[in-house]
């Protein structure tokens, strides 16, 4: 039992706070050598060739495309000399959730499986790393864990995923039907494809799969950030706010082609989550606000917005100016931000309260780099309140995911190549069921009597 | 003990195995342990009809064929007896990949039944009696003995049953029904009962068979023939097959006959409610198939001989249990069976079968020691199916015998293995037939290479002779030392070898490569090698095949081997059979019942059981190292 020979698995060992920082684990055989292939030390070593218990300071580098993906320490634990007892390159991340996201991908990606829920303990006890007393404790991470990663994944699945790849892996399934009832009932008259015909159909599999890791990769956190969009009357703050906030928080990371400074839209690094704010000062100040405001695309916008910061001036007091702009981001999610608290304030605060009761309400003076603390914190407490919801659990669910479509598109180009190289059915069944399991993991389903289900309801077949 | 039974006589000998049944299950279970060394004694309803075909005068096809492949490399005698007395054979499916050919042959029925009964009567450890076994003799959940119909106590220290379509058989023509087992033989009436007493659930399952009719009035003419192929057998062992083969004739139905079908449709046992029992899906019957796929203008009909002595053809594709009136209606509208004459009717037949979830992997029931099952009464359907687990049963009630472990093939060892794990992991809710889809590592269970898998085993068993061993060390080795020639041997780009192979339709040579690359290539066949390597050994039709197949699909191979070394890992890491599932507080319920229920044998085996999931093997992981250390600290 204890010297069961595992494989290497991955995840995100740290629960994702507020700090920005996290915790990506490798534990298995191969750990080390999966992590040497993307990590670089600043010392120049490799760490495969490193001792056990040490630290280094370096980079995670992406060896396809060069890119680096975050400053990391990468710690190296050799067997039996670590937490599961096998061994073990932890990589501390600081950049915050969008490079741990792609750090943890890299590892998956270079031979790396992700750890089920609890799977670190549960190795862990097996190598006698943990005593008896705590094997129950385990079990229960393991059976809760298991029972929310459950939930968040069908959480996931909402909003047409589901279908989508449903749909690709009803496409897979009647395939491979075909096949395997052609090669199990050679005697009855099933029609079988040329190869223009199964070029065809793999296409037609393939595209959509390419299509979801796209959409994937759009994940709001993976590109887009959060996006948050300020909005308000002319001169009340708003490029000084943006400013304010990208000279103190750059984002680190954005893979975003043609984020420039002459556009309206920024990407800031909050304590690790990334914000894509979209000032609309871009607005010519001449015309009216509204008016522009109304124009469908910026509405268009608005409506997509994660967060809407609306500032208000507090020497002006409350316009209608002001009622109007309100009245457009209203049922968004809110932030009312009171600027220029400097200047005289000729504003009625009861009012005020009353209007904007149903959101937070800060005092801000961007000049003198007032209540900027408190605002970053409003920001992130509404980040991590219910409805933007960027737990690290919701993260991994989407990696997961993310990594099972591009094993099923791997597949794909397999059979692709297969197919090309003039091999008989078979040999492209072989990865076509890869395909399919990779896409029902998403779903969570199993398949293997699914398949001889189809053959049955598909063709009429034996005597 | 034995006075809690009726008999009228004890039968002085003490048998080490009883097998009930003489099918093909029963067959292969008889003949293993007798040839083990033990005392054996077989039991038929009827002697006339040992290793009898009720269905199809047919063995192999894919999945099927597999099968036979691997009982030859154990030692089985189905294949031998098929290679001894077929009237044709021809390998199917050799376009579509090696794992997937298939040897299919036809059966001479009568020679088939004689042949085998002719092995079981002169195998010196075996006693063939016909007699009907009535009552299993039960103690303290360990078996002891059969009693029969007519009075006489049979002990033995294992039972292995085998009763096919018997278990209350009754037997379905249009509204016509009687009690019978296949073609009109004496059912088994009691046996059920005596099952059901002690604790098992039975379940009624059903199937078909098609008309046969008289050879002289079939018009051949109007049919499209097909022949055999010359060469092929069954057997590993078998000298090449030269005998005259027998030809099998194609035809179709039409809208005519669907609309007889469609008319008759309130007269089908099937629709009106009639049959009950539960049938497969891969071999529906006619009926069945006009009414589910409505739109297919016509389905295939084989017509294949019974036998060389006799003028019955068997009308493969045309199965059903229609009245018969509506039966000769149907075969008027047939393209060369306008005329044909009825010589039996097609029927259905319901049987009780038992629910093998009850079973072991060894193919013993968890219920009662040394009571052991195989074949059609085990859920299953098909002659190659019973065979296997008849000699997988048989060879396990032998080795229960020896006090030797078990012989438990795993699911990347064999079909057999796939077969079993089905069975017992799963269940199954129709009638099982093997087919090549349900094993995930396909390519590495080919009919080639059945012996290379299984025969060392069959040796150790003592069921493959010296000779056959031998005959088989030798392939080896030549498969080896030519998979050696070819990894080393180096190919130039000569004038010669670049226009030889320009000439095969194959890209040009620029470097020296080995010749393995060469035979890579798919337009490259192994023949052709001799033109660049003059030395290459001289080496049988299979070793080349073998050669052939292990170097051109190496890559893919590969893959799967590595994909089994992951599989086994678990497969190895036994579950203790005392464990007590109830006690695992913290697993979920549904996962503690079916663990309950089905008890695996590995964690392998569990993480198949449906509704067990890779959370409920994490925490039964837990449990059985905390029962580990446990144990080692009492110690
Ligand atoms: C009508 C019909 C149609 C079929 N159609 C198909 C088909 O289309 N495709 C397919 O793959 N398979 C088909 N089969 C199934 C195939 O024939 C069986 O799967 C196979 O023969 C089962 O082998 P077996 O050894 O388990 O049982 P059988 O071959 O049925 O042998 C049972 C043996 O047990 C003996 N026996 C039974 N009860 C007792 C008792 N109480 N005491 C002593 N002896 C007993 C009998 O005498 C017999 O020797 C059909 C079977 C029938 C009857
Ligand atoms: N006194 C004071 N002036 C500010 C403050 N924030 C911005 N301003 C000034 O207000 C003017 C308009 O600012 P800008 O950021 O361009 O406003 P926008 O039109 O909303 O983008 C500039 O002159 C800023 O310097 C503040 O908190 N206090
Ligand atoms: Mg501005």
């Amino acid at each position: 039992m204890t010297n069961m020979k595992e494989d290497t698995i991955s995840a995100i060992a740290t629960p994702f706070g507020t700090s920005g920082t996290g915790k990506v684990r490798i534990s298995g055989p191969d750990a080390i050598n999966i992590g040497s292939k993307i990590f670089e030390a600043s010392s120049g070593i490799d760490i495969y060739e490193a001792d056990s218990h040490t630290a280094h300071h370096g980079y995670v580098v992406n060896p396809k495309t060069g890119k680096t993906v975050d400053e990391v320490l990468a710690i190296v634990m050799i067997k039996p000399r670590s937490f599961t007892g096998e061994n073990v390159l932890e990589f501390d991340c600081h950049g915050g959730m969008v490079p741990l996201e792609a750090v943890l991908e890299l590892t998956l990606e270079h031979g790396a499986r992700m750890a089920e829920p609890g799977e670190f303990s549960r190795r862990a006890f097996m190598n006698g790393k943990l005593d008896m007393a705590q094997a129950e404790a385990i079990i229960d991470v393991i059976n809760s864990k298991t029972e929310k990663s459950l939930s968040i994944a069908m959480e996931q699945l909402k909003g047409g995923l589901s279908e989508k790849v449903n749909k690709v892996k009803d496409d897979v399934m009647e395939l491979l039907a075909h096949l395997e009832a052609s090669i199990d009932f050679p005697e009855d008259e099933i029609e079988g494809f040329d190869s223009n015909q199964l070029e065809e159909r793999l296409k037609e599999i393939k595209e959509p799969i390419q299509k979801l890791i796209k959409t994937a990769k759009q994940g709001k956190l993976y590109q887009e950030g959060i996006k948050t969009v300020i909005v308000g009357k002319p001169n009340v703050g708003k490029s000084s706010l943006l400013n304010y906030l990208l000279q103190e928080n750059r984002a680190i990371v954005t893979d975003v082609p043609g984020t420039t400074r002459d556009v309206i839209e920024e990407y800031i690094n909050l304590d690790g989550i990334p914000l894509k704010v979209i000032d609309t000062a871009g607005v010519r100040e001449s015309e009216d606000v509204v008016e522009k405001i109304g124009v469908e695309k910026t509405r268009e916008s608005l409506k997509k917005a994660d967060l809407v910061l609306m500032m208000l001036d507090v020497s002006q007091g409350l316009t209608e100016e002001d009622i109007k702009v309100y009245n457009l981001i209203k049922e968004q999610h809110t932030i009312v931000v009171v600027n220029k608290t400097d200047l005289d304030e000729n504003i009625d605060f009861d009012e005020l309260e009353e209007q904007f009761k149903e959101h937070p309400l800060l005092w801000t003076s961007v000049k003198e780099e007032k209540g900027m603390e408190e605002l970053k914190n409003t920001i992130l407490e509404e980040i991590f309140q219910e409805q933007i919801n960027v737990d690290s659990d919701v993260m991994v669910t989407k990696v997961r995911h993310r990594d099972a479509l591009n094993k099923a598109f791997e597949s794909i180009e397999k059979v692709e190549q297969s197919l090309e190289n003039g091999m008989p059915y078979d040999f492209l069944t072989i990865d076509l069921k890869d395909v399919l399991f990779y896409l029902s993991s998403i779903t969570g389903e199993t398949v293997t009597d699914d398949i001889i289900d189809q053959i049955f309801s598909d063709f009429c077949l034996g005597k | 003990m034995e006075n809690n039974y009726n008999y009228n006589k004890k039968f002085e000998k003490e048998y080490d195995v009883i097998v009930i049944g003489a099918g093909h299950a029963g067959c292969e279970a008889s003949l293993a342990p007798a040839r083990m060394g033990l005392d054996v004694l077989t039991l038929t309803v009827n002697l006339d009809h040992v290793a009898f075909m009720p269905c199809n005068p047919s063995l192999g096809g894919p999945g099927k064929g597999h099968i036979v492949r691997e009982i030859d490399a154990l030692g089985g005698e189905m294949p031998r007896n098929m290679d001894e007395t077929m009237l044709q054979i021809r390998m199917l499916n050799t376009a579509k990949g090696p794992a997937v050919h298939g040897l299919r042959g036809q059966a001479d029925k009568k020679k088939y039944h004689q042949r085998m009964k002719q092995i079981l009567e002169e195998e010196p450890n075996l006693d063939l009696k016909q007699e009907i076994a009535e009552t299993l003799v039960v103690e303290d959940d360990e078996i002891k003995g059969v009693v029969t119909k007519t009075g006489i106590l049979f002990k033995g220290k294992k039972v292995v049953i085998t009763t096919g379509t018997f278990l209350k058989g009754k037997v379905i023509i249009g509204e016509a029904t009687f009690n019978a087992g296949p073609n009109q033989q004496y059912p088994a009436n009691k046996l059920s009962g005596s099952l059901e007493e002690i604790g098992f659930n039975l379940r009624r399952f059903k199937t078909g068979t098609p008309p046969r009719i008289n050879k002289r009035s079939i018009d051949f003419s109007k049919m499209h023939e097909q022949e055999g192929e010359k060469g092929l057998t069954f057997s590993f062992d078998s000298p090449p097959f030269e005998r005259n083969q027998v030809s099998c004739y194609l035809t179709y139905t039409n809208d005519k006959t669907h609309e007889v079908i469609q008319d008759n449709k309130m007269r089908t046992p099937l629709f009106s409610g009639v049959i009950d029992g539960v049938g497969p899906r891969y071999c529906p019957s006619i009926e069945d198939k006009v009414v589910r796929f409505p739109d297919k203008g016509r389905h295939q009909l084989f017509l294949e001989p019974e036998g060389e002595l006799t003028g019955e053809y068997y009308i493969s594709g045309l199965s059903t249990s229609m009245p018969e009136d509506v039966q000769y209606e149907i075969l008027s509208t047939i393209p060369g069976l306008e005329n044909a004459e009825i010589m039996r009717a097609g029927y259905a037949i319901e049987y009780d079968c038992i629910n093998p979830n009850d079973l072991k992997l060894n193919l013993e029931t968890k219920k009662v020691d040394g009571l052991f099952s195989a074949g059609q009464i085990n859920g299953t359907s098909g002659y190659e199916e019973a065979a296997g687990q008849g000699l997988i049963a048989g060879i396990n009630a032998a080795l229960a015998l020896k006090g030797k472990e078990p012989l438990i093939l795993d699911r990347s060892e064999a079909y057999i293995g796939v077969l079993i794990d089905e069975l017992v992991t799963k269940g199954t809710e129709e009638p099982y037939r093997m087919m090549t889809s349900r094993a995930e590592y396909r390519l590495l269970l080919r009919q080639d290479n059945a012996d290379l898998r299984l025969k060392e085993i069959g040796y150790e068993l003592g069921l493959i002779s010296e000779e056959r061993y031998q005959m088989f060390l030798d392939k080896k080795k030549d498969i080896e030392r030519t998979l050696e020639f070819l990894r080393d041997y180096q190919v130039t780009p000569t004038p010669e070898n670049r226009e030889k192979l320009k000439s095969l339709d194959s890209g040009a040579l620029k470097k020296p490569v080995k010749l393995a690359k060469i035979l890579k290539r798919p337009e490259v066949d192994y023949d052709d090698l001799k033109f660049f390597a003059p030395e290459l050994p001289e080496v049988s039709r299979e070793v080349k095949d073998q050669v052939s197949i292990q170097t051109k699909y190496k890559g893919y191979i590969d893959r799967q081997m590595s994909q089994v070394e992951q599989f086994k890992k678990m497969e190895d890491n036994l579950i203790p059979e005392d464990i007590d599932y109830s006690s695992l507080e913290n697993m979920r319920l549904e996962a503690r019942e079916k663990l309950k229920k089905i008890k695996p044998r590995s964690l392998g085996q569990a993480s198949r059981i449906s509704g067990v999931s890779p959370a409920d093997i994490s925490v039964l992981m837990i449990y059985l190292e905390q029962e580990e250390r446990e144990n080692k600290d009492e110690e």
